[in-house]
């Protein structure tokens, strides 16, 4: 089968983008139901209005963000058919059914008992409604668990048989394929990751409502919590991400060759290289510079071992290098950011100046964003990093691809690009809108509030955003009506 | 026509089912989308949004186990259906970014409401179409060869496949006009009443216009409806198809409140039926049986465990989900 070598490019810029896409969304959805579930508990626990506030503060901003990951989710799972047919075909036998399992254990859970987050506060009780919420939060985590197991196998394929045709059929244990090796570093490295943005988002928000009354309690209160996460979690992460390294460097050696920029091999001791120009045609870092033997160290805990690069590697075999060189280092980057941020409101915690220290919110401000960057980063570190493989070293990228023509492809692309930026642009416009209105007593949520004259518009509360004083979105009567 | 009942034709009616559940419940949220313009902007459009806001997620969740039930029960099918009605696919997808980020980008922005109400309908219509023409697409055939499909980008388009868009428009229309029905009260109420009359008169030309094309696209359709004495059997469904649609004019007329909804559920069953009856045992009529697509034995089985254990689940806490929002979403109280 001869294919167009521009469909494949632009089949393989297509999932990029589509993924990419899709992935800021349950990247903070995964930590805002936590963060929510928290909140929702924290309530029920200590009957404080605050913590009501600010759950339903969130809560709109969740419903946006949840609405925008379940519509570029459904893509993603019809990616794998239009535009990787052949990899499907081949693999659909391992995969398929943990993509199967998400979609039973986890998409279902979210999606029954969302509406009742969302919706339901007044009808079921707060228990229930509490009950609804966890089961929301578990379904993002149980989606993760199982996505990531798929990204997994494809990193570090174990536990399957391959059929005479080429085909990958499943071996006797669906645990070694479930639990491969790669799968429980990704996993605790991807949720981490999620709460870290999520936190960094809140605590931004926090900081931002700070800087412009220092006296909000409910800002007080989401940074606060949100500062916590980042002093406990960031290290936590740095840690995390070392152990998943150290598996790549198992499993996948080339790809920590093309992390580390190490063309040549290093028979006593490593560099570390901060920064350097990857050149591709000549094979060699330009512009390097580096700790010395500091990469034999992290790699090895030894100074002096030896560490093979990519000129042990056949050239058909190795990721694109300069891709890989500087999305690793934008992730750790913002990772080493992150933790001295945490490390910062812990002093300005000792120091009782968390509340009052315009620099430190100006600074946790513009880290607001800083976890979507890191997360596609490290997306991209490790998709890139596997290529030229969609599984590692078995299955081509270029044998995966569905026999499409190059227009087909290329329309579908500009379509998506379009309709993505515009779209999602928008809803992440009304998500900055939400935020930019200060947290404050008597929040109110969707269905809520409903003797009121003028009705709240649907998820947004106030009536100055209703249109309609008499048609907004309807309440759902309340059982007692 | 021997049904024997090993792993994979479980798995072909478990894949039916998801269809069939998408078909029914998205059904109705996209008829509303469909109907949408129809309904005056404010209150009446309010209301038809709220019947289905806390539902629509779990319904469209439907659509991502029969995509994904499909890439797992039958990847080959999965691998060559996708490729071969990509426009439409991709049509469809982007069509329900639109329908669902509808739901909440109108209340969050009220200056540009109108907007969001006419991406709501569009976004409907174009998803509602192009799942209707990929119906078409598959019945009419596809061009395979080896393990790869092989026709071109637009071999999808023609004016049968037209025909099964645009009926499965009307149908989700009278899908949605019978729901709302139930949920909605006032003007709004009436007026979907009426056009569960037209959606229906609809809905049965179109599904009558399909039945006669379908069995001349090919022989083998002709074979499996009118052969002796297959013919005993099959005159079955259009005869129950007739009775259904009396008794659903007849109830609108009364303007009964649960039976227009069941009735029309009750032809989108028939209408499934028609349909396993025209492609079994072939998931691509007339070149991929479900057997030469099924994924492998230990696949089918380790999911087959989930399902057993876990739909049972789903379908509970789904009925629970309907049942808190259960009534009418009138405006009752605010005046």
């Amino acid at each position: 089968m001869d294919l167009d070598p521009t469909a494949i490019v632009l089949a393989r810029i297509q999932f990029a983008f589509t993924v990419s896409f899709h992935f800021i969304f349950p990247a903070f959805s995964i930590g805002l139901a936590s963060y929510l579930a928290v909140l929702e508990g924290l309530w029920l626990k200590t009957g404080k209005p605050l913590y009501l506030d600010l759950f339903k503060y969130w809560l709109k901003i969740f419903a946006i963000a949840f609405a925008m990951g379940v519509v570029s989710g459904i893509v993603m799972s019809y990616q794998f058919g239009t535009n990787w047919s052949v990899f499907s075909d081949k693999a659909g036998g391992v995969i398929g059914p943990l993509m199967a399992y998400e979609v039973l254990t986890a998409f279902f859970l979210e999606a029954g008992f969302l509406g009742v987050m969302l919706f339901g506060m007044n009808k079921v009780g707060k228990k229930l409604h509490f009950a609804a919420t966890l089961m929301v939060a578990l379904g993002t985590f149980i989606s993760a668990f199982w996505i990531l197991s798929v990204n997994s196998w494809m990193q570090t394929p174990t536990g399957h048989v391959m059929s005479p045709d080429g085909r990958f059929l499943p071996g006797p244990s669906w645990l070694d394929i479930i639990f491969n090796p790669s799968f429980p570093y990704r996993l605790v490295h991807t949720v981490t990751a999620a709460y870290l943005t999520t936190a960094f988002v809140v605590g931004a928000v926090g900081a931002w409502h700070l800087l412009r009354d220092k006296a909000n309690p409910h800002a007080r209160k989401m940074f606060s919590m949100a500062m916590w996460m980042a002093a406990l979690v960031a290290p936590v992460q740095i840690f995390v991400g070392d152990l998943h390294g150290l598996n790549t460097l198992e499993h996948q050696p080339a790809k920590v060759m093309a992390m580390e920029g190490h063309y040549r091999s290093y028979p006593d001791g490593a560099p570390l290289y901060l920064f350097g120009i990857p050149n591709e045609k000549e094979q060699r870092l330009d512009y390097a510079f580096g700790i010395p033997k500091a990469s034999s160290l992290i790699l090895h805990h030894d100074l002096n071992a030896p560490v093979r690069g990519l000129d042990t590697v056949p050239d058909d075999q190795q990721p694109p290098v300069p891709i890989v060189f500087w999305s690793f280092r934008i992730m750790v980057g913002i990772g080493f950011l992150m933790l001295g941020i945490g490390l910062w409101s812990l002093i300005a915690r000792w120091r009782k100046r968390l509340y009052d220290w315009r620099a430190l919110h100006r600074a946790a401000l513009l880290m607001g964003p800083s976890g979507f960057v890191a997360v596609i980063a490290g997306w991209v570190t490790t998709e890139v990093g596997r290529q030229p493989y969609t599984v590692y070293g078995l299955l081509r990228t270029v044998d995966s691809v569905s026999p499409l023509a190059a227009p087909a492809v290329a329309t579908s692309l500009a379509a998506f690009v379009v309709v993505y930026f515009a779209v999602f642009g928008i809803g992440t416009w009304y998500i900055l809108k939400l935020m930019h209105k200060p947290p404050h007593t008597g929040e109110t949520q969707p269905g809520e509030d409903e003797t009121a004259p003028i009705r709240t518009a649907g998820i947004t509360p106030g009536p100055t955003q209703n249109p309609h004083p008499q048609g907004g979105r309807e309440a759902f009567p309340s059982p007692a009506e | 026509m021997a049904v024997n009942f090993d792993l994979t034709t479980i798995w072909a009616f478990i894949i039916a089912f998801a269809v069939l559940m998408y078909v029914v419940m998205d059904g109705f949220d996209l008829g509303i989308g469909i109907l949408f313009p129809t309904f005056q902007p404010g209150e009446e459009r309010s209301q038809a949004m709220n019947a289905v806001a806390p539902v629509w997620d779990g319904n469209e969740t439907w659509l991502v186990l029969g995509g994904g039930g499909l890439f797992a029960a039958f990847p080959l099918a999965y691998a060559i259906i996708l490729p071969a009605t990509y426009p439409l696919i991709i049509a469809m997808l982007l069509g329900l970014v639109f329908r669902g980020v509808a739901f909440e980008f109108r209340w969050r922005d009220p200056r540009h409401e109108r907007f969001w109400d006419f991406a709501f309908f569009v976004g409907s219509l174009v998803a509602a179409l192009s799942q209707g023409m990929i119906l078409g697409a598959l019945l009419q055939g596809i061009a395979i060869e080896g393990r790869n499909y092989a026709g071109g980008w637009l071999d999808w388009l023609s004016p049968y496949s037209l025909l099964t868009g645009v009926g499965v428009v009307v149908g989700y229309a009278l899908l949605g006009a019978a729901f709302l029905a139930m949920k909605v009260t006032g003007r709004a109420e009436e007026h979907a009443y009426r056009l569960a009359v037209k959606a229906g008169i609809g809905t049965a030309v179109l599904m009558l216009a399909v039945s006669l094309a379908t069995p001349l696209l090919a022989r083998q359709y002709w074979e499996r409806w009118f052969d002796w004495p297959n013919i005993l059997f099959t005159s079955q469904v259009p005869l129950l198809t007739g009775i259904l649609f009396f008794a659903l004019f007849r109830s609108i007329a009364k303007r009964r409140r649960y039976r227009p909804f069941l009735l029309s559920l009750g032809l989108f069953v028939l209408g499934m039926i028609g349909l396993g009856i025209s492609m079994w045992p072939f998931v691509i009529p007339d070149s991929i049986t479900i057997w030469d697509a099924a994924a492998p034995e230990r696949s089918q089985v380790f999911m087959l465990v989930g399902v057993a254990i876990i739909m049972p689940v789903i379908l509970a806490y789904t009925a629970w989900a309907y049942w808190v929002f259960r009534g009418k979403v009138g405006s009752e109280g605010y005046h």
